[in-house]
């Protein structure tokens, strides 16, 4: 087997394994999509009969494809947790010993953030259609939402993969979480873009996860609008997170691993 | 008479011999309030964090004052009392965490040796966190202040709403205390933070309760103990003067600090007995 696939697979598997098993790991990226769910489409389902507020589909929906490209962000984040874990315990150091080809670790952890994201995804979309949610959009444009989500996944874990290969201890959790949950909350979250206020939406107007988001939202709505943007901001976050990455990981190199 | 006084312990910079209540609780108090100190993260996150909510959901939420029956015409008026909330939270993990820690590294069982009281050690704890918790409470007023504000109680409900919040934060440092002394570990007491947290959201945080349309929503935000804390601080500021809701806010604050403190020292007689 070619050698970045062997360790991408063993890589892969182990960090998957320790997501899926061990419940400490699992719970939170499961309850905290489903809990910001209940939370905004439960709690603030009100906003939708704000005067300007037209996205057809209804609330639940509309905070639907936010909670979905949030989950696909921190899948990526929970990994780069683990890899911080990796590094603080010493295993990310053996690993690095062990591995023929080391671009593989960071395609491994990759995997094994998708994997987890793509469970959370599933729970996230089931929980939503039990609470209500319409659906207008048809097979391809959902599958366009999939693939903005995965996009979305490999960015986040490209972040964490540079940050954590860089700090190497578990105290760059905070470090890790807060860029992405910045720029996601200073987004349209609640409302469409045009009804934020004052610096907010000064900031969503330039902030590259509103395209994102609204991309989302118009598939879901099933008359699809600025995907293709959204496909090339994500796209774009790819090559520079990539580099990132494997910066990262040769400053884990230098370090003696 | 001397080797006597030479082995009796003497920790924490307290005299030789017995101590009083008050010398204990200062000693561990200053202890707790420098720890906290020494450690930024600990001071700076609960300042930040709830501010930046507050600006991120203002602004995003200020659409919400379009609903008919919104109590309030700038957003930021209702929002303000959440950040005083979340302050409380993080109150609890940190009392919490350095309990905990206290724990891990045997400092609870070095005093053990010493005539400290539990009570002390308890109150010392926490009042050192509380002291933080009014630095986190006075800066959010002054945040308040610096973007307009206003409250329509007055200058007179500023003292008010800073002892609700005192209050607040001294309940949820009792359950972070207890949380620390039933569990032992600083990783168990934050592994509740998003419990906690969670409370916050499935309350009337983010809109009144009359105006949440989902109906198990608003269930849960009515049986939530967190929305009338919340609602006791904004009614301050968006009402005025509401006898009920402080008496709910203040009586749900103490109701809460009463059944935390008494689990927290039920617990401490627990660990203390077993060493």
């Amino acid at each position: 087997m070619n050698r970045f696939l062997s360790v991408t697979m063993g890589v892969a598997w182990r960090s998957a394994h320790n997501a899926f098993t061990n419940p400490a790991f699992l719970l939170p990226s499961l309850m905290f999509p489903l809990f910001f769910l209940a939370a905004f489409a439960g709690g603030l389902s009100a906003i939708g009969n704000v005067p300007s507020f037209d996205y057809e589909p209804g609330y639940t929906a509309f905070q639907y494809v936010f909670v979905f490209i949030q989950s696909a962000a921190f899948g990526g984040v929970f990994q780069g947790f683990a890899i911080a874990r990796d590094f603080e315990n010493g295993f990310a150091q053996r690993l690095m010993l062990a591995a023929p080809a080391r671009g593989g670790i960071i395609a491994g952890y990759a995997v094994a953030a998708l994997l987890r994201w793509l469970l959370t995804a599933a729970v996230v979309t089931v929980a939503a259609l039990i609470g209500g949610m319409d659906v207008p959009g048809q097979g391809v444009d959902l599958f366009g939402l999939l693939a903005l989500g995965l996009l979305t996944n490999v960015i986040a874990i490209l972040w964490a993969c540079g940050i954590a290969m860089r700090l190497r201890t578990e105290q760059a959790g905070s470090l890790i979480q807060m860029p992405v949950f910045l720029i996601l909350f200073l987004a349209p979250v609640y409302v469409p873009v045009d009804l934020l206020s004052g610096w907010v939406h000064a900031v969503a107007k330039v902030n590259p996860a509103t395209p994102v988001l609204e991309a989302g939202r118009s598939l879901v709505a099933g008359a699809p609008d600025r995907v293709a943007l959204a496909l090339a901001i994500l796209a774009a976050a790819i090559l520079v997170m990539g580099v990132w990455a494997r910066t990262g990981l040769r400053s884990a190199e230098r370090a003696g691993g | 008479m001397a080797t006597q006084a030479a082995t009796e312990p003497a920790p924490l910079g307290l005299s030789v011999g017995d101590p009083g209540l008050v010398e204990q609780v200062y000693a561990l108090g200053r202890r707790a309030f420098f720890r906290v100190l020494r450690q930024p993260g600990q001071i700076i996150f609960p300042l930040v964090f709830p501010m930046l909510l507050f600006a991120v959901n203002s602004a995003g939420l200020d659409a919400a004052t379009r609903i008919p029956g919104f109590p309030a015409d700038d957003y930021r008026d209702f929002a303000l009392a959440v950040p005083f909330m979340q302050g409380a939270l993080f109150t609890a993990i940190n009392a919490g965490t350095d309990l905990a820690r206290d724990i891990e590294t045997g400092f609870l069982n070095r005093l053990r040796l010493t005539p400290m009281k539990a009570l002390a050690l308890l109150a010392g704890q926490v009042g050192g966190v509380i002291i933080i918790s009014v630095i986190q409470a006075l800066s959010y007023l002054l945040v308040a202040a610096a973007i307009g504000v206003e409250f329509e109680s007055g200058p007179a409900g500023v003292p008010v709403l800073l002892a609700l919040s005192i209050l607040i934060s001294f309940a949820f440092a009792g359950i972070g205390a207890f949380l620390a002394l039933k569990f032992g570990s600083g990783e168990a007491v934050q592994g509740f933070f998003p419990l906690l947290f969670v409370l916050v959201f499935l309350s009337s945080s983010s809109l009144p309760r009359d105006l949440i349309q989902t109906d198990w929503f608003r269930t849960v935000a009515t049986y939530n103990p967190v929305s009338y804390l919340i609602e006791g601080i904004r009614s301050l500021v968006i009402f005025g003067w509401d006898a009920e809701a402080l008496a709910l806010g203040f009586g749900t604050a103490g109701a809460i600090a009463v059944v935390a403190y008494t689990a927290a020292s039920a617990a401490l007689r627990r660990r203390v007995g077993r060493g």
